[in-house]
């Protein structure tokens, strides 16, 4: 069965939904979106490093997208400007992400691959790794989700029950860094911040509790992946654009569906 | 021994001292009102005690494993997260559904529970406020200015039924507000903060001290205490030496 690239294709979408949903709800209700962006387009720097240095794409998107959410996150703390810093920083890593990929020697690289994903040449050895990486980040999530929910509300609050906000934030900051390692190969650095946000928001409209958000960004999810991917078939257009596409016209239909209540 | 104790409490922001040396504490089951004007330090005091804000020098001790009751100023939910009253109650732990009929009838928010936590009006929400801070079964409430934003007689009901738990509960509570009037005389001790402690005592004591009436002048003392309490008036001693060294 697995030996279908469409299967493979279906498979690879539904599994980063799982991800994206619950850690896509926490995005949305943080206000963390361009925070998403930045460590999403650090994901370029990190395969030119991964290439340069010959190690496995996912491991070096997985460190650089780590090292970026943890540099965004103290400079937060440090109290600097956060819109024009991400601004800055977001951007200044994709383009020098851009660059250093052309130093990499050999083989020319195929760039749009991982600017906006290459769902339809996913491996079995990628799914493993699609489905492992969203495993985790499920698991860890829902391992801390009172926790994180109550630090999200507000940070004295969090601490006047002995959680520390500062550690759920890394909670967060780590599950990111592991949704975009594993999602570059879905939907590409370009879009990973519109799966996590698009979902999440979709179900916003129709939820009246965090846990029936973060369920419905996960099935809004899934169902942008399958639709995208038949469109994509049907039309020949490029994979990864056509899911969030998807996405978006679910948002449109549960937004108009939510007001109408 | 002190349910929380600050000794010695200094914070600065970006090089602006915003508490300087700051001394409090609250024993078991007392009543201690923290007073000061606008951007005195007062809620930089609180985040100290809850432990949000890491002090520049002394430190903040608490009884250990001291269960704290927070009812914060205010509460801002981004719209983009949907809660009902009956989840936001039992974050982060559920508790028994006898326990919450209780303190949902004890703060007067019974049928509200499904509602979601951006319909309430603005007494609705201090009330839940106060509820999930009761859930905890506190030995200690905080609260940082519970009634901003609520009209007087709002405020009243509000500082009513904080009475009346606390009663109930007998836990100690560290109250805070910039206007003392309507807290004043259900209060064991006041604490005048303006990035130091100015003065300190029972309310009359504070009241009356020069201190005290340097920041909060004598005008409006017609409107004092909404809820009349059977407090002794007795002035108590007053030890001059606190205030004098470092008033101004």
């Amino acid at each position: 069965m697995l030996d279908d690239f469409l299967i493979r294709a279906g498979l690879a979408g539904v599994g980063l939904a799982l991800a994206v949903g619950p850690l896509g709800s926490f995005v949305v209700w943080r206000r963390m979106a361009y925070f998403g962006d930045a460590t999403a387009h650090a994901a370029i720097l990190g395969v030119a490093l991964a290439m340069i240095l010959s190690v496995p794409v996912t491991l070096g998107t997985l460190a650089v997208a780590l090292a970026m959410g943890l540099a965004v996150s103290w400079l937060g703390t440090r109290g600097h400007a956060m819109d024009a810093t991400l601004g800055v920083v977001s951007h200044s890593a994709l383009a020098l992400g851009l660059v250093a990929i052309t130093f990499v020697p050999g083989v020319r690289v195929d760039l749009s691959a991982f600017l906006f994903g290459d769902i339809l040449a996913v491996t079995k050895t990628d799914l493993a790794v699609i489905w492992g990486g969203a495993g985790l980040v499920v698991a860890l999530i829902v391992w801390r989700w009172s926790r994180l929910l109550t630090a999200t509300l507000s940070r004295e609050l969090a601490a006047a029950s002995g959680i520390n906000a500062d550690r759920e934030g890394l909670v967060l900051t780590l599950a990111l860094a592991v949704v975009v390692a594993v999602a570059l190969k879905v939907v590409g650095a370009l879009l990973i911040a519109a799966m996590l946000i698009i979902p999440a928001a979709a179900a916003r409209s129709l939820a009246r509790s965090p846990e029936a958000m973060a369920l419905g960004a996960v099935g809004v999810g899934a169902l942008a992946a399958l639709g995208g991917l038949w469109a994509s078939w049907w039309f020949d257009t490029p994979a990864g654009p056509s899911i969030v596409v998807a996405a978006a016209a679910v948002f449109v239909v549960t937004t108009l569906a939510g007001r109408r209540r | 021994m002190n349910l929380i104790e600050a000794n010695d409490l200094s914070v600065a922001y970006g090089g602006n001292p915003v508490l300087d040396g700051v001394d409090v504490h609250v024993e078991a089951g007392e009543i201690v009102t923290l007073v000061g004007p606008n951007g005195s330090g007062k809620s930089t005091l609180v985040k100290a005690l809850l432990g949000v804000v890491r002090p520049d020098r002394g430190r903040v001790v608490r009884k250990p494993g001291l269960r704290i009751g927070y009812v914060p100023q205010r509460l801002h939910i981004d719209p983009s997260l949907p809660l009902t009253v009956a989840r936001f109650l039992s974050l982060p732990v559920r508790h028994g559904a006898r326990k919450v009929e209780k303190v949902v009838g004890q703060t007067g928010i019974a049928g509200l529970e499904q509602r979601q936590m951006s319909d309430l009006s603005g007494g609705q929400f201090q009330r839940v406020l106060l509820a999930r801070a009761l859930l905890t079964d506190p030995e200690l409430l905080l609260l940082d200015e519970p009634t901003q934003g609520l009209d007087q007689p709002g405020e009243a009901a509000f500082y009513r039924l904080l009475e009346e738990v606390r009663q109930a509960l007998g836990c100690g509570v560290f109250l805070v507000s910039h206007d003392l009037h309507v807290v004043m005389s259900a209060s064991d001790r006041v604490i005048c903060l303006n990035h130091h402690v100015c003065c300190e005592g029972t309310p009359n004591v504070v009241r009356d001290a020069p201190e005290y009436r340097a920041l909060f002048g004598h005008g409006t003392q017609g409107a004092l205490a909404l809820y009349q309490h059977d407090h002794d008036h007795h002035h108590h001693d007053h030890d001059h030496d606190h205030g004098d060294k470092d008033a101004g």
